[in-house]
């Protein structure tokens, strides 16, 4: 088990939320106070240096005009923190390839923090949130033929190791791929996807690349490992699965008491309530699919956006987006969570957002990685095979699959989407 | 009007027919084709009317090689010539206005007579102010009080709509951003290319167009080397639904022999 501390680099000083439309793309950056987001850039990048001190991983993203991440150049964080880390493993989850123009630079980008990090990179794709394509100007429709495209050149790039090789494809040309440095593990830094599809994580399962998942709680994370697992045996990868290609993300607060740790919860609701935006950047034309269109003009709605309405930390914790109290309380909600969906290899930890303060964060962080971590390195070792449920039963019972659609307009969205829908992956 | 599937140039593609006399190929806007719309009618009275659905609206398909409006523009040339048809009239309305300036330009020859609706297509205006607003970047409700002149009576209602209308709809959409994302709504290329499209052309504007504005559509006729503009009252994008009769006269008055 390996957990990883993320934080989405916000700039929470925002006018009350009744006086803008949308916290992303149009909000102007007349809010944005350099020196208070320079101070802002210091204090996070302290926090991940001292989560790598407590013996967690370090992992940040990348968005484009908005103040709920303001890194919209994710490998110059990460460059930075090649240098500024010394042993941590270095994940950017991730590239949002569906927007970028010239994937070989990307391939470079990650060959050459690779190599700064001395081989400490975990390398994410993503397709990129519905929000992102004003701000990248990218056309809405066949992004995911974009970013397989994308996908297929980097690895090439990364693997390419005796002179120009050439690609032309239906979305990207390029003449002679070459790139230096070359990428510093052998044969590349893993890869990772994010999705919150089944489609896209049948896909990534094929490929058996890691697979992350986003604040998608108990039913559909299951689903979408089972999805990710079929992919991997139908691609004759092996029957068992490794726990290490399966990621998570959560809202993850530890506190000495549970009061504490609600409070500290309480603030990091943020991820999820902090995202007031304008439909018309919410869902793009074409980025998902006809019928989930039909159904949200019928009126469906994303459950994390219904959730945001009433938000609450015990909702949360209910739903599985989050886990928070004590050590022992943190453990137990971890292990429901992981035996229910089949297990997993990496707990991505959104351990700081919006208000919640510097003490407050590297307390959070502490507590988990001195307190929890230790137990679940110790009882969910990577050697275990994903989706191996065993004795134990989980609740609810094992054989309990929801049927595609059954749910919400989310689960169709995704199915036929293949990839990340309506920006349910918050994070990433 | 009769809705058929002609397969041509590896699209197939829904094409409405009706009516006697000159042929006229009517190119619909980014809403797509409603044989039901009044001035419909008022066409089929008087011409040959052949409307096919752009590929990826209507009931045409979307093969994923096609991408942009010159796409479509070779593909109605290859459709014309499928109908046997020496020449026809053209009446293009928005991005079908775009499409009916790119064949003009292609194949001045084939077309007698060219009424373009309220078109995109060109960029004549200064790089740091869009030449049409970003009706992908506004909400809803206020993309509609650009396309009408009286919003309120076009307002979709989801609910008095089937899923497969409602599907349609939503694929138009689709298709309209594919084709015209980037460069928005605009071919850099067909500026330089319409003072080949020498036939006799007019340009319609609804006067309450918030889409397509008078100053746009005059630059757009000046490129043109033998074009006249309209203005039609009461009427926004699309005036040929809001104002059926005025724009069926102004169709009348000018294809004629």
């Amino acid at each position: 088990m390996r957990a990883w501390h993320f934080t989405e680099t916000a700039y929470p000083y925002l006018p009350p939320e009744d006086e803008y439309p949308s916290i992303r793309v149009t909000l102007p950056n007349k809010h944005y106070d350099p020196v208070k987001g320079a101070a802002l850039y210091d204090r996070y990048i302290d926090e991940w240096l001292i989560a790598e001190d407590e013996g967690l991983e370090i992992m940040l993203n990348e968005h484009h005009q908005t103040a709920t991440c303001v890194d919209p150049a994710g490998p110059l964080m990460l460059a930075a923190m090649a240098r500024q880390s010394t042993k941590a493993r270095l994940l950017i989850l991730g590239n949002p390839l569906a927007n970028r123009r010239q994937p070989v630079r990307v391939a470079e980008e990650m060959a050459m923090i690779d190599v700064l990090s001395k081989g400490r990179l975990e390398a994410g794709m993503v397709r990129g949130v519905p929000y992102e394509l004003s701000p990248a100007n990218s056309n809405p429709v066949r992004m995911n033929e974009r970013f397989w495209e994308a996908m297929d050149m980097i690895v090439t790039a990364w693997t390419s190791h005796d002179g120009p090789v050439s690609h032309e494809g239906r979305f990207f040309h390029h003449r002679n791929i070459n790139i230096w440095p070359r990428c510093y593990q052998d044969p590349h830094p893993p890869i990772w996807v994010s999705t919150t599809s089944t489609g896209g994580a049948k896909q990534v399962g094929g490929r058996g690349y890691t697979q992350a998942t986003f604040l998608t709680g108990f039913k559909e994370t299951r689903r979408i490992y089972e999805s990710y697992r079929q992919g991997w045996r139908e691609a004759g990868l092996g029957n068992d699965v490794p726990i290490d290609r399966l990621a998570y993300a959560a809202i993850v607060y530890v506190g000495d008491t549970e009061a504490e740790a609600y409070a500290g919860a309480e603030k990091l609701l943020w991820y999820v309530t902090a995202n007031k935006v304008a439909p018309q950047f919410v869902n793009p034309p074409g980025y998902v699919p006809v019928p989930a269109n039909v159904q949200i003009l019928r009126g469906a709605e994303h459950p994390l956006s219904q959730f945001a309405r009433g938000a609450s930390v015990e909702a949360a914790i209910e739903a599985g987006f989050m886990m928070a109290g004590t050590p022992d309380q943190v453990y137990e909600q971890f292990k429901r969570h992981y035996d229910y969906v089949g297990g997993y290899g990496h707990l991505l930890i959104m351990g700081q957002a919006g208000f919640l303060e510097h003490d407050e964060t590297v307390r959070g962080i502490r507590n988990f990685a001195r307190e929890v971590y230790p137990r679940l390195q110790e009882e969910f070792p990577d050697t275990t095979v994903s989706g191996n449920f065993g004795d134990v039963p989980p609740e609810p019972p094992r054989d309990f699959i929801p049927a595609p659609g059954e749910d919400h307009v989310a689960q169709e969205a995704g199915d036929a989407a293949n990839m990340t829908p309506l920006g349910a992956a918050r994070g990433a | 009007m009769q809705a058929k599937t002609i397969a041509i140039g590896g699209v197939d593609l829904e094409v409405f027919e009706g009516g006697t006399g000159r042929p006229l190929l009517f190119l619909h806007s980014g809403q797509g084709f409603d044989p039901a719309h009044p001035f419909v009618a008022g066409l089929t009275a008087g011409y040959r009317v052949v409307a096919p659905s752009h590929p990826g609206f209507g009931k045409s398909s979307l093969p994923d090689w096609i991408d942009n409006v010159d796409d479509i523009a070779y593909l109605y040339l290859d459709l014309i010539d499928q109908l046997g048809l020496d020449t026809v009239d053209v009446i293009g309305c928005s991005i079908g206005g775009w499409i009916a300036a790119e064949i003009a330009t292609k194949s001045p020859e084939r077309i007698a007579r060219l009424t373009l609706v309220g078109p995109v297509g060109v960029k004549t205006g200064p790089a740091n102010k869009l030449d049409v607003p970003d009706i992908f970047a506004k909400p809803l409700e206020e993309v509609n009080a650009l396309l009408f002149h009286d919003p309120d009576k076009f307002r979709m209602d989801p609910s008095a709509l089937t899923d497969e209308q409602l599907s349609i709809a939503v694929r138009n959409r689709e298709s309209l951003a594919l084709l015209s994302w980037e460069p928005y709504m605009h071919n850099p290329k067909l500026k330089h290319r319409l003072h080949r499209a020498t036939m006799p052309s007019q340009l319609i504007r609804g006067e309450s167009d918030g889409v397509v504005s008078q100053a746009y559509l005059e630059r757009y006729a000046a490129l043109l080397p033998d074009a006249r503009i309209v203005t039609i009252p009461e009427a926004g994008h699309a005036p040929q639904v809001e104002q059926p009769d005025r724009f069926n006269d102004a169709i009348r008055s000018f294809h004629t022999v």
